[in-house]
């Protein structure tokens, strides 16, 4: 993908409580396009986007953001690099203490001197964005989860970044939301040129809105390409993934001693 | 038996290990200088929320406080007819060690467990990361005004407790007992050293502060984010702070009064 790539990893390793997360991942996010990440729970996806935030450094291999290579920026470079990264995270992670105004506020009023006459306009436009102009009184406990979801993503288009990072922004959202979700994320994209990166294991929604998509397991891509290509994909491992089946390359059972030997049967238990 | 040394081993390291983070911890909050027009407000409303919601709590415990050692003073120094030197007892008693002391337990269990429950909190439902991709950086903008505001809360709080003990005192002994006034608060004033007593007192109360803060905000940064995890730290911090502030009492009182 080479110069076109925003993002871009490559042999990352990883390991945490010594358990290896990424196992040599090689892996470009291409500018200005949906990038969809995808694989089983607990695979690291959200590690992912933590190493490519810089809140994780990597055991070995380069992690590059627009150019920077994150794990060695020091502080200030790193925060302010920050300024240029958005993240959706799968809990919202709104400020409780603080109203949807305020929440959306808050990076416009820490990182920039704007009048509040101006950050007031800001704010609502963020807010009309996402369709919720009309409840920046609200309290983050009075919203729906996906309201939530919305507000912290006006809240972190709020300074105009250039890449965002949706972490399940998907999970656990009823259709309706999920709908206005996935129209929120192409239009966004669209209209700010962003580069997205989505993390999350819902197949059909992801592909449906994505220019490119990568299933990781096990610590390595084992699929990567347009979405039309990833649906011809010949490992049985990704047609496993994308169609849901419960049995198959990834097994249905946890690994365990032979059956008989634990229902005290043929032998001793 | 290995397996019990390699336990105790492990115990051991962890130990190190979270006295090396809190280390760190503590270099990071106090690092980063705060900018003034964002980080005055945030303290104020701190100070307001370990300070002054803890007024109530220290104001009461203060009162009785001071009223159980009037009755228990009389009743032993009546036994000498030296009831008189009532004032003094309760005025020594609360300023070098009482005020401080308690104020501290008691800030630790009202203040310091919600510092922790708190922060706690804000990591668990992922707010302090959602700061640091922000480009925020929440040992500045979270913890410093907290860690500051427990700082000055609590020499504040000891001060006032101990006032309200001395004058808790003075209803049971005076105005109850019937000691005479005038040798009750003549008696406070010749033996109250300002700067043996009162200032010694200030001063453990302020060690007592910075340790009670240090080690809510460091539990509540440092725990494990589940609800479990919440609970447990919030116990270590009442735990830790009350063990750590009756145990640096000694070593401070040791090094104050203790040259005989």
């Amino acid at each position: 993908m080479g110069s076109n790539a925003y993002i871009s990893l490559k042999d990352v390793v990883f390991s945490r409580s010594g358990r290896r997360i990424f196992d040599g991942i090689t892996l470009d996010i291409p500018r200005g396009k949906i990038t969809a990440i995808m694989g089983p729970s607990g695979t690291g996806k959200t590690t992912l986007l933590r190493l490519i935030g810089g809140q994780l450094r990597p055991d070995s291999g380069s992690v590059q953001v627009d150019g920077h290579e994150v794990p060695r920026l020091k502080r200030k470079a790193l925060y302010t690099l920050r300024e240029k990264m958005g993240m959706l995270f799968q809990s919202g992670a709104l400020f409780t203490d603080l109203s949807v105004f305020e929440n959306v506020a808050f990076p416009l009023r820490v990182h920039t001197k704007l009048p509040d006459d101006m950050i007031h306009d800001i704010v609502l436009m963020k807010l009309e964005a996402v369709g919720l102009r009309g409840a920046r009184h609200l309290m983050p406990s009075e919203l729906s989860g996906g309201m939530t979801r919305r507000v912290a993503l006006a809240r972190s288009i709020a300074l105009d970044p250039e890449l965002i990072m949706y972490d399940e922004p998907f999970a656990g959202q009823d259709p309706i939301a999920m709908g206005v979700l996935v129209k929120l994320i192409r239009d966004l994209n669209s209209s700010m040129g962003l580069t997205s990166v989505l993390v999350s294991h819902d197949v059909p929604e992801s592909l449906s809105i994505c220019h490119y998509a990568c299933i990781i397991a096990d610590g390595k891509v084992i699929g990567e390409g347009t979405p039309e290509e990833l649906k011809a994909h010949p490992s049985d491992q990704v047609q496993q993934f994308l169609q849901g089946q419960p049995d198959g390359p990834v097994p249905f059972h946890y690994p365990a001693d032979e059956a008989g030997r634990d229902f005290g049967l043929g032998g001793k238990a | 038996m290995l397996d019990r040394i390699a336990s105790f081993g492990r115990l051991g390291l962890d130990i190190v290990a979270s006295l090396g983070r809190s280390g760190r911890f503590l270099i990071g909050v106090l690092g980063g200088v705060p900018r003034p027009v964002t980080g005055f407000p945030l303290l104020i409303k701190q100070i307001y929320a370990v300070g002054v919601l803890s007024l109530a709590i220290v104001v009461v415990s203060g009162l009785f406080i001071g009223m159980v050692l009037g009755l228990q003073g009389y009743t032993i120094l009546s036994d000498y007819g030296s009831e008189s030197a009532i004032g003094q007892m309760i005025a020594l008693t609360l300023v070098r060690e009482l005020g401080p002391v308690v104020t501290a337990l008691l800030f630790a269990g009202r203040a310091g467990s919600a510092l922790t429950a708190e922060i706690g909190l804000m990591k668990a439902t992922e707010q302090l990361s959602s700061m640091e991709m922000m480009g925020v950086d929440p040992l500045r903008r979270v913890i410093a005004p907290r860690l500051w505001a427990g700082f000055i809360a609590m020499p504040v709080l000891a001060v006032i407790f101990s006032v309200v003990g001395i004058w808790g005192g003075m209803l049971v002994g005076v105005e109850w007992l019937g000691v005479f006034e005038g040798s009750f608060w003549g008696n406070m004033q010749s033996s109250v050293d300002f700067l043996d007593d009162v200032m010694n007192g200030f001063i453990k109360s302020v060690v007592f502060g910075f340790v009670c803060a240090w080690i809510a905000v460091f539990q509540g940064y440092d725990c494990v984010p589940t609800s479990a995890g919440i609970s447990s730290a919030t116990t270590k911090t009442v735990v830790y702070s009350s063990l750590a502030v009756l145990g640096l009492d000694f070593v401070l009182t040791a090094v104050m009064f203790g040259d005989f």
